[in-house]
């Protein structure tokens, strides 16, 4: 590699042509080394035995030969910058000649003519003839195939086969459809395709809308074909043609995916919310909508926001996009106790979403106790009855109330006035064993009269600490009739 | 070199030799040096059918990943593109080859795999690049050998396309590839069929056999019998989490075109000398495949059983490094040396199998592990398949990961033939609230192509074909197993049933489940030449090749394997597929922007 000369830099960098063998070395360097990453970032070395080699030459061996991590390799062998650093190749060679005598073209194809080339020629290919087809496929060099004149089987064959064909011929609607059928009877999605091409272009959208709806194959691969090409209007418009007005919807709707910016995808959605989608669907997709308009607002306001619980536990993420439930969860940890007023509350959010309570209880005890909020915990699961009398309830098993509590390294006597609510009696004492709640786990063994468990359990306890005194003194009393 | 391809019953290097001679034949028609330029998605199935040492030998001196542009600098002759049909890749060579240095032309060829395609080269066309190229050429690549008994298409969307956007043409490619198996290894005289793709590949099949009347090939059949398999036929196998080997190295890792990408830190080198030596950080990647002998034997058991069987071995290996002590003549010694690289081999090969077993058995020893697996079993011996399950539900509060809980419901669903409404209702706007609402297009996909749909009015059929096929065996013997069911440690794949069904008593016998099955079943017959008809020896085992449309999972082939060894019965299986997957890659190919919802 010569390095260019001071003036030839300046016409390269003046010119609008890039130096392409002339590389200044760092644009190279950056070049290959974006490349580099870009193949690390799938393949890995197989052998890492070899690790050191600074250069390999012999590409022999089988896992170092693979051809994923060799095209990481030539990759790296040109960083390095040296003049070649690839082995010097033998031209001749060794293997080909070997192995089987069966090709697997030559079965079904017909051999390929040399310097064969293919080309659409539209409206200006190198023979006068005017054709009215893009796929048609003139050979550069040899004789010149007779194509104006051939039915739909043979055009069909030609089609496949990768040879010369017109389409032209082809001009009643009767023709076109033969033709249509001929190449949807031999299945070659490749030839189908080709023959729509020729078809969209020659017949009006009316008459090829009402031809596909007869031929199922036909119509899929053109739904298909528009969908490649990124004629989404054309599409949803064959849809309705069609009665899918359910998949026009949510082929509509699912174009929002695409949209980057929150205003836009917002009123994108909006647009969607007329479309004929199933009932449900129509639910969701305005729930869709209500939530994004909301947290756009929500994210507004709380950027700037100054509310001492921002500054305690500021935000790692915009809520902008978020799941419902997440959003939720944000507005229980950051906007808890508002008025229902507010479009940030939590129960605003909960009665606009529908929420169930068995959600709502469960994320917002997540919340609260990453807050470490015991007091809102407590209050989350407390109802009045009609004495006045408080009293625990969940929709949830308290097991999975404790669960959440102690993910959020909630305290023992938090923990333990918890476990006490479990009802279930086994899942009680395993909740008091995995969390360490002594006085849970004395009581039933008590009340199971279960001397054998406690004598157990006081060995896992410090000696002289009082829930180990207290044991001694249950072991101690002779009035409890002990089962063993 | 491919070691691996000869072992089976049915020779398949030919294949593979065939692939790499097409290959050959096309590099040399770009003569003089090339740098090949990549679809990053071809070099794994590329890597089954040649290594770089065969590109190297035919010129090839750089290999590039196709990426916007400009193609890196190199010094040859030829860029060649190894490309999909597809439209956006189109859009990235046109910048390359536009951006091509005009004053030093190199030729431009495009290879497409496995088809060309009138679509792309007229988007090549509109971008004014067409002219650009001296060879545009196709490179069959339809049933890449993958191992000694496996074929595969690689072709990943495949059921998404079949049974979500009813586009065919890897149907049209998997007829291609048996058209192309069969002029290699003879005609195949019987074809049988469940389902819609089924039927339709067999169609096309027949079709192009009469198109191809003229020219018989005149080799001896080495398959007996063809069954195309629709994948919906069996939706619920590839849901349950798989218990064999291999196919929990896949469930948990995943395997890629034969190769698996695996945690570093149990693999760390123990080199002397280097005691500081920092742990990797780079994922170990393994070649798994029959070749490994080892992996050959324990693959396919469940998984319970592969602790002993590592310890045997474990045992044996020792004892014949044991045996220097023995070797007292030269002649001893020099033999005891000359079987270490192979020993050497084994040690190595049962220490990274141990590790990975290690590695899984983390997982499946785990409470969250047996509780899904628990579900799962509910689910197939259909208790409580008509309520809501409060695991399911819990999943969904810990925020699970979205496929988990797609492949828990659409189990259930498939096993209570649709869920009641409410239930269905329940679970999807449980999904949406938790995981976001998009969600509703990767919901109505499950819906379209059958996972998830509402109960009918028609009564739960899941019931008989259980009992009929005898889908659930209370006693599997994981250890020494008698019965296919052990490879999901009870459940036996329904997919597999009807196969062995098929070898005997027939397909007769089970008229009626067949019926409730989606598709049509059918059998054609393909008239095999005069004097190739087969002369079967007594006790000689029919071959039947097994093609799974829309996809195989390890724990079915490691099934089919072992009807192929049961000492009575009569047929050895060669399996073929359009993609090995398992119930997450399945899934995840049914989802609209997947890539958003993994944790």
């Amino acid at each position: 590699m010569t390095r260019a000369k001071p003036e030839d830099d300046e016409y390269w960098n003046s010119s609008k042509f890039k130096a392409f063998t002339f590389d200044d070395e760092d644009d190279e360097f950056s070049q290959l080394k974006e490349s580099k990453r870009a193949v690390n970032s799938i393949l890995v070395d197989d052998d890492d035995e070899d690790e050191e080699d600074v250069e390999r030459v012999s590409w022999s061996g089988e896992p170092v030969g693979s051809i994923s991590w060799s095209v990481k390799e030539t990759a790296s062998s040109i960083r390095s910058g040296s003049e070649q650093s690839f082995p010097k190749i033998d031209t001749t060679p060794s293997l080909s000649k070997q192995g089987s005598g069966y090709s697997l073209s030559s079965l079904f194809k017909a051999k390929s003519k040399p310097g064969a080339f293919q080309s659409f020629s539209e409206s200006f290919s190198d023979t006068s003839s005017r054709t009215y087809a893009p796929e048609l496929r003139k050979p550069k060099s040899g004789g010149k195939d007779v194509v104006s004149d051939l039915s739909p089987e043979e055009t069909v064959r030609r089609m496949q086969k990768g040879r010369a064909f017109s389409l032209e011929k082809f001009c009643s609607l009767q023709d076109k459809l033969l033709l249509l059928d001929e190449a949807v009877a031999v299945y070659d999605g490749n030839v189908i395709t080709a023959v729509l091409i020729f078809l969209k272009k020659s017949l009006s959208k009316e008459i090829l809308f009402r031809e596909l709806m007869a031929r199922d194959v036909a119509l899929r691969h053109y739904v298909h074909y528009l969908k490649e090409m990124g004629e989404q209007k054309l599409v949803v418009e064959l849809l309705k043609a069609l009665g899918r007005t359910e998949d026009m919807a949510l082929m509509h709707y699912k174009e929002h995916l695409n949209i980057k910016d929150e205003s836009r995808r917002r009123d994108f959605l909006k647009s969607c919310l007329s479309l004929p989608f199933s009932q449900d669907d129509a639910t969701h997709v305005q729930d869709h909508y209500t939530l994004l308009e909301r947290q756009i607002i929500i994210e507004a306001s709380d950027k700037k926001a100054v509310a001492e619980i921002f500054k305690k536990f500021p935000r790692k993420a915009s809520i902008l996009n978020m799941p419902i439930i997440t959003t939720l969860y944000y507005s229980c940890f950051y906007h808890y106790g508002e008025s229902e007023g507010t479009f940030s509350s939590p129960s605003n959010i909960r009665k606009t979403f529908r929420i169930s309570e068995k959600q709502y209880i469960l994320t917002a005890l997540g919340a609260r106790a990453k807050l470490k909020s015991w007091f809102d915990v407590d209050s989350l699961f407390n109802t009045k009855n009609w004495l006045g009398y408080t009293k625990k309830r969940s929709p949830i098993g308290f097991h999975r109330v404790v669960d959440i509590l102690h993910k959020n390294s909630a305290p023992v006597q938090v923990l333990q006035e918890y476990v006490n609510l479990i009802d279930d009696p086994d899942l009680k004492l395993s909740g008091a064993l995995k969390y360490k709640c002594h006085d849970i786990v004395i009581n039933t063994y008590r009340d199971l009269k279960d001397r054998q468990q406690l004598i157990v359990y006081r060995e896992k306890l410090e000696r002289d600490s009082p829930e180990y005194r207290k044991i001694q003194e249950l072991l101690n009393n002779v009035q409890i009739r002990w089962k063993n | 070199m491919a070691s691996h391809l000869f072992c089976g019953r049915v020779n398949l290097n030919i294949l593979r030799e065939a692939a790499r001679k097409d290959l050959r034949e096309f590099l040399d028609k770009c003569s003089g040096s090339k740098a090949i330029v990549w679809d990053e998605y071809l070099t794994g199935p590329f890597g089954l059918i040649a290594q770089y040492s065969l590109l190297k030998e035919h010129e090839v001196e750089k290999m590039f990943t196709l990426k916007a542009g400009r193609i890196p600098s190199a010094a040859v002759k030829n860029i060649v593109f190894f490309v999909r049909p597809r439209l956006e890749l189109m859009d990235i060579i046109a910048e390359n080859v536009a951006s091509e240095d005009k004053l030093q032309p190199r030729d431009v060829h495009i290879l497409f795999v496995p088809r060309r395609s009138l679509l792309c080269e007229q988007r090549l066309k509109e971008k004014g690049v067409l002219n650009s190229f001296t060879n545009i050429d196709e490179y069959i690549l339809d049933l890449i050998p993958y191992d000694g008994d496996l074929l595969s298409m690689e072709s990943e969307s495949s059921f998404r396309e079949c049974y979500l956007e009813n586009d065919q043409t890897s149907l049209y490619h998997a007829a291609k590839g048996l058209m192309n198996l069969q002029a290699l290894y003879g005609t195949i005289p019987q074809i049988f069929g469940k389902g819609e793709c089924a039927r339709h590949v067999a169609n096309m099949m027949l079709r192009m056999k009469r198109e191809f009347a003229g020219s018989q090939t005149q080799i001896l059949p080495v398959f007996d019998t063809l069954l195309l398999l629709d994948r919906n036929v069996d939706l619920l196998t590839p849901l349950a989490t798989q218990l064999t080997y291999e196919g929990l190295i896949d469930e948990i890792f995943g395997i890629t075109n034969g190769y698996v990408k695996l945690p570093p830190e149990k693999f760390a080198q123990k080199k002397q000398g280097e005691g500081g030596k920092e742990l990797p950080t780079e994922p170990k990647k393994l070649q798994l495949n029959s070749a490994e002998e080892l992996y050959a034997e324990i693959r396919d058991k469940n998984f319970n059983a592969v602790g002993a069987a590592l310890s045997k071995k474990a045992k044996i290996i020792s004892a014949a490094f044991e045996e220097r002590h023995n070797a007292k003549t030269v002649g001893e010694i020099k033999q005891f040396v000359s079987q270490l690289p192979h020993m050497q081999a084994a040690r190595s090969s049962l220490a990274n199998h141990t590790s990975i077993a290690e590695l899984i058995k983390d997982i499946t020893t785990s409470e969250d592990f047996f509780d899904s697996l628990t579900v799962e079993q509910e689910f197939m011996t259909g208790v409580d398949t008509d309520k809501v399950s409060t695991y399911i539900e819990d999943c969904i509060a810990q925020k699970d990961p979205l496929i988990k809980i797609l492949r828990l419901v659409c189990m259930q669903s498939v096993c209570n033939n649709g869920l009641k409404q409410k239930v269905l209702d329940y679970y999807k706007k449980e999904i949406l609230q938790t995981y976001g609402y998009k969600h509703i297009l990767t919901l109505k996909n499950l819906e379209k192509v059958g996972l998830l749909k509402p109960q009918s009015t028609m009564r739960n059929n899941y019931p008989t074909i259980r009992k009929t096929l005898k889908l659930w065996m209370e006693d599997a013997n994981e250890q020494n197993p008698n019965d296919i069911s052990y490879v999901y440690s009870g459940y036996a794949p329904l997919s597999v049933r009807l196969t062995q069904v098929l070898a005997r008593p027939g397909w007769r016998s089970i008229e009626e489940v067949l019926k409730m099955l989606p598709g049509p079943h059918f059998e054609e017959r393909q008239q095999v030449p005069t004097g190739l008809h087969k002369k079967r020896q007594p006790g000689e085992n029919r071959t039947t090749l097994v093609f799974f449309l829309g996809g195989v999972t390890y724990a079915e082939i490691a099934a089919l394997r072992f009807l192929s060894n049961m000492e009575d019965s009569g047929t050895e299986y060669i399996i073929a597929a359009t993609k090995l997957i398992n119930g997450t890659s399945w899934i995840k190919s049914l989802m609209d922007s997947p890539e958003e919802n993994l944790p």
